[in-house]
């Protein structure tokens, strides 16, 4: 039992990692650094709450999370594709400016800098701590595949070899004909979606939006794309890791074993031995942060 | 070339020359009023349903019952703390009023630019020199500070009291002394009255985002619940609505901090453990006003309505009359000095 109740944790923390992850790998894949993972994930929430408190249905907050997203994906992708802006900075101000607008419009519409009233989500009221609560939750299915499916895309289908192309050798991939930056653009928005989702989940798991509660994870689901080196199913690996770490954490605190600073180190940790080399050489997308000629 | 090093000259005497302005022509903004305060609100500003708006609730009230002019201004991240509270004393108020330990560094600057004028910092954070004696803020500085560990200690009794398995647990946010006050206070009220009761402890983190990460609040306290814990004490800002989240799934008790959260969880929000904000912010304006004002380092605990409970209409079902008076003895025993509330580990 104590196991289930574990793997049951690991999976529920793991599931924003999982969705934002997903869109790291397919932005960095294309050549965008994935800084703003963070912003489109608390982008996306913003917007799921809103959706969900004005349309009664969690179902409208996936909608509307998603387009969040997306339009911080879209502004990313003008600066950094059509203006040629660095990356790194735009990521930045991205992050930034989600912290802006969510707080803004979380005051405009609810009247409150701290947390929006509550809103539909999935499931029933008492649900319970175990599986039912699980199972009942869409979100949790659609986490469980998004790595499969990304996995499918960039390696099965003609899109996913454009993506990887223009990531690796954009003006080889010109020479072919490939539509570099129109695969950019559709790349970047795919992975504020996917982001977005991220999102999505928190708020509708927490049946409300509280300002910047994210908390950092957008940046967890970088560490686990680099880690992953930007293999989908390796990334969807570092994620769960990075979860199960966590849900340690949680459950050995009581006994005081391990300083929890610890654990909150191991995520970056990991990152920097996989960057250093120690396990295997990290080769992140050659044209990974520059705007093709 | 040349005119670019002009206009840096230029720009850099203008710059020099701005230096020694004193904005002394702002305090046209002083009002007629007996006592005009000026209170700079804390990150989040109002709405924030804590302590933003319990210093408003307080400016509010003097403003009605003593006449006070209260200004107050929502400053955004960052830098603008500060200029806030410099704009508010170059205008000449009596009283500057910032609200959270977060203005410490900037009130005891100021208090030295401008000795006569007042201020008041609520939760500053009294520092301590080598020897572990407190270092006193300048003379013309309140610090306003609250005796959590008391609030703290009755909470933890009511839980311990209530508490059908045996077993509480404690949320915290960011690990530090300013948050373990919290449960250690919480643990020997629980002590006090059960001492084989067990209390399950977490912290959401070791950065300030442990305080605004409410999926991690959830989680912690799905763990604790499902231990056997059968209600949570929270100190830990917005994380704390995933611990009533997860309250209401599983169908819990959780205990509120800061003000009362009856409304974040109808039903399973045993107490809230509460701070007198308001009454703080309201007592240091009529004191500006009587002329009684006096820097120092004020403990707001029980004896001074700065810390206590809820206890009223929403959760009087919750809490049986014999667990109402066992609370409220031990509430006057602290009072009286004859329980000792530790405060650190």
């Amino acid at each position: 039992m104590a196991v289930l109740l574990f793997l049951a944790q690991t999976l529920r923390i793991a599931i924003p990692y999982l969705f934002a992850a997903a869109g790291g790998v397919v932005s960095e894949r294309a050549g965008l650094i994935g800084l703003t993972l963070e912003g489109y994930m608390l982008g996306g929430a913003f917007a799921a709450a809103l959706g969900s408190y004005y349309g009664h249905s969690a179902w409208f907050g996936v909608l509307a999370g998603v387009l969040g997203g997306a339009l911080l994906a879209v502004v990313y992708g003008v600066s950094a594709i059509r203006f040629r802006a660095d990356q790194v900075v735009v990521g930045i101000a991205i992050n930034l400016l989600a912290i802006g607008v969510t707080r803004f419009f979380l005051r405009l519409a609810f009247g409150s800098s701290s947390n929006s009233p509550r809103v539909t989500g999935f499931g029933g009221e008492q649900s319970g701590n175990g599986f039912t609560a699980l199972v009942a939750n869409p979100m949790i299915w659609l986490g469980l595949i998004v790595i499969p499916l990304v996995a499918w895309m960039l390696y099965r289908t003609p899109f996913g070899l454009r993506v990887r192309a223009v990531g690796e050798h954009p003006a080889a991939a010109t020479s072919v004909g490939v539509p570099v930056t129109r695969v950019r653009y559709t790349a970047v928005i795919l992975s504020g979606v996917l982001a977005g989702l991220g999102g999505v989940y928190l708020v509708l798991d927490q049946h409300q939006f509280t300002d910047q509660m994210t908390a950092g994870r957008g940046f967890i689901a970088l560490a686990a794309t680099i880690f992953g080196r930007w293999d989908p199913s390796r990334v969807g690996v570092a994620c769960l890791l990075f979860a199960a770490a966590e849900t340690l954490q949680i459950q050995l605190q009581g006994a005081q074993l391990v300083p929890s600073q610890f654990v909150e180190m191991i995520p970056y940790l990991l990152t920097i031995i996989a960057l250093a080399g120690v396990v295997g050489r990290a080769v992140p997308p050659a044209a990974l942060g520059r705007a093709p000629e | 070339m040349r005119k670019l090093l002009v206009l840096l000259a230029v720009l850099l005497l203008v710059h020099g020359a701005f230096l020694f302005v004193r904005p002394s022509g702002a305090s046209a903004a002083r009002t007629q009023a007996d006592v005009n305060v000026g209170i700079v609100f804390d990150v989040g500003g109002r709405g924030d349903k804590s302590f933003n708006d319990g210093a408003y609730v307080g400016g509010t009230r003097a403003e009605r019952e003593l006449g006070a002019h209260v200004r107050f201004i929502e400053p955004g991240d960052g830098s603008d703390r500060e200029s806030g509270l410099r704009l508010l004393a170059a205008e000449g108020m009596d009283l500057v009023i910032g609200v959270g330990f977060i203005f410490t560094d900037d009130i005891t600057q100021l208090a030295k630019d401008y000795p006569n004028t007042k201020f008041a910092g609520i939760d500053f954070a009294v520092s301590s020199d080598r020897y572990g004696n407190p270092i006193l803020p300048p003379p013309n500085v309140a610090a306003l500070k609250f005796r959590e560990e008391q609030g703290s200690f009755l909470v933890g009794a009511l839980a311990a009291l209530e508490s059908r398995t045996k077993k509480v647990g404690f949320i915290g946010g960011m690990d530090s002394p300013l948050i373990q006050k919290f449960e250690v206070g919480y643990r020997a009220g629980v002590k006090q009255v059960c001492p084989r009761c067990t209390v399950l402890v977490g912290y959401a983190g070791v950065t300030p985002e442990a305080f605004r990460n409410p999926g991690k609040g959830k989680e912690l306290a799905l763990s604790q619940y499902g231990q056997g814990a059968d209600i949570i004490y929270h100190a830990s800002g917005s994380t704390g609505l995933g611990v009533f989240e997860a309250a209401r799934q599983t169908g819990h008790l959780a205990i509120g901090v800061d003000a009362d959260q009856y409304a974040e969880a109808p039903g399973h929000v045993l107490t809230s453990m509460v701070k007198g904000v308001d009454e703080a912010v309201y007592d240091v304006i009529k004191l500006v006003k009587e002329h009684r004002f006096k820097g120092g380092i004020y403990q707001l605990g029980l004896a001074e309505h700065g810390v206590g409970y809820v206890y009223d209409a929403n959760n009087r079902a919750l809490i049986p009359d014999s667990v109402r008076a066992r609370v409220e003895t031990l509430g006057a025993d602290i009072v009286a000095g004859r329980i000792n509330v530790p405060s650190t580990r």
